[in-house]
């Protein structure tokens, strides 16, 4: 009827700084990518979980695969420094909503400090995944890789308490070194234009050397038992399998071979936490330049702490997205 | 920015004095929840180990028992277990830490509800896929071998 009357509530709806979802622009847009970012991770967990289907009766066991701590060498200890890890993230989670807490209440000391623990926690997760790669990539026992591409591994039974167990043998317990008519192709004893990867440490008729020397070594190949565990073979079928399928002795792990098991699963290992692990690194960054505008009074100056809500959103979602990671690759 | 801060935990079971208390709470709380998943994962008790249903075999109605309780039939107990435990931790992180708990209703279920509808696809797809592959490598019958 009357046009030129607008009443209150309609120019409070479209007369601007009006919040949809009584969130702020950027708080909304930070979680659409997180949403986004998490469906990431999804598609990379489930192309994992469907590889694994394909090798589904002879997936390495995470238990046996890592299972060492800095400083305490030569213990098997699985799943302690992972756990640790996630300690350390949720950790840093806690001091990083401490510091949005403290944001809310324009407590900026308080802020500072939260800021500076997130930060470290954050390095320290980031050091270990470092340190976690670094020992997975060097390897533990070695083992033999077969024309198919299985893995065999060393072992022998041991009895302790009455208990009769398989045991680990490292590949170089085992190897008699013979006199070697193999060389590195370098570019300076070869073809100049020509490389060649490092050459394995042993061959593998070494291997078999030090086999058939050692009577109570026997072969473990990658097939799970009903128990769940790897299957052990008989002696003389031990020999067989390295003398007519031994292809390629493998210490550690890369993206083409890798002693623990079927090579997915290291290119997943180095794909998945990887991508997790340059998550991590990105949000330490972020966490640094926010922890410098807060100390330069930046977030003061504007009246409100919510780029550190922000950012905290960011990290907890890392943190998130490792709880993920650690189920389906550390425990399942 | 909201400044009301919901206190409880467990649908109103504990309810914590200040914000800060309750980030102490759920930090004990999802402490605990990682330690039991490590014992577990250490240990792997054998009542765990094997599915305690086996599959139902008959006509239409044992493939639809099946599917509708497959996380039984075809999981083993202590994986179902830790995907639910991991599924209790995504929810107190993403409630309390990402302070999802103080949102708008319509805010969360917008952004939950988005990732989980999309994510079950997901699922779908890894399982259905997964299952076909699973039968050319592992079958019987099986067209691929590695055994050599």
């Amino acid at each position: 009827m009357n046009s030129t009357v607008a009443t209150d509530t309609e120019e409070k709806t479209w007369g601007g700084g009006n919040k949809p979802l009584n969130a702020s622009y950027g708080k909304m847009m930070m979680w659409f990518f997180i949403v986004s970012d998490a469906l990431t991770f999804s598609g990379f967990l489930a192309a994992y979980g469907f590889s694994r289907f394909k090798f589904i009766n002879e997936w390495p066991i995470a238990d046996e695969v890592f299972t060492h701590v800095p400083f305490l060498h030569g213990q098997e200890l699985p799943m302690i420094y992972v756990a640790f890890m996630t300690f350390i993230l949720i950790m840093s989670s806690v001091t990083m909503v401490l510091a949005v807490d403290a944001g809310h209440n324009m407590n900026k000391a308080k802020v500072t400090i939260y800021m500076f623990l997130t930060i470290i926690g954050g390095a320290i997760f980031v050091g270990s995944q470092a340190w976690e790669w670094a020992t997975f990539i060097q390897g533990d026992y070695g083992a033999v890789q077969t024309n198919g591409g299985n893995i065999l591994q060393f072992g022998k039974n041991v009895t302790e308490d009455g208990v009769t167990k398989f045991k680990r043998v490292s590949i170089d317990d085992i190897a008699i070194v013979q006199a070697g008519e193999r060389v590195d192709h370098e570019r300076k004893n070869g073809l100049w234009f020509v490389d060649e990867g490092t050459l394995p440490p042993y061959t593998v008729s070494e291997i078999y050397a030090g086999l058939a020397a050692n009577e109570d070594i026997l072969v473990r190949n990658q097939m799970l038992d009903d128990e769940g565990h790897k299957t052990v073979l008989s002696r003389e079928e031990s020999l067989k399998q390295i003398k007519e399928n031994g292809k390629l002795v493998v210490k550690g792990a890369n993206l083409h071979v890798n002693e623990y098991g079927t090579t997915l699963f290291a290119d997943f290992f180095f794909f998945i936490t990887g991508f997790h692990g340059f998550h991590v690194f990105s949000g330490v960054v972020l966490n640094i330049i926010i922890f410098f505008n807060v100390i330069l009074g930046t977030y003061e100056r504007r009246g409100s702490y919510e780029m550190v809500e922000k950012v905290g959103l960011y990290w907890h979602f890392v943190d998130l997205v490792w709880v993920f990671v650690f189920t389906f690759f550390y425990l399942v | 920015m909201a400044h009301e801060h919901k206190l409880e935990i467990f649908r109103g079971l504990v309810k914590f004095k200040s914000n800060k208390s309750k980030i102490w709470g759920v930090l004990i709380f999802l402490s605990i929840v990682t330690a039991i998943e490590v014992v577990l994962g250490i240990y792997k008790p054998e009542i765990f180990m094997h599915t305690w249903i086996s599959p139902f075999e008959g006509g239409f109605f044992a493939t639809i028992g099946n599917i509708i309780l497959s996380p039984f039939v075809y999981m083993k107990p202590l994986n179902l277990i830790f995907i639910v435990l991991t599924i209790v931790k995504a929810y107190y992180i993403a409630w309390d830490f990402m302070h999802l708990r103080d949102e708008t209703g319509s805010f969360r279920k917008m952004i939950v509800w988005t990732g989980v509808f999309l994510i079950c696809y997901i699922i779908f797809i890894l399982l259905q896929e997964g299952g076909y592959v699973f039968g050319v490598y592992n079958a019987e019958d099986a067209l691929i071998k590695r055994d050599f």
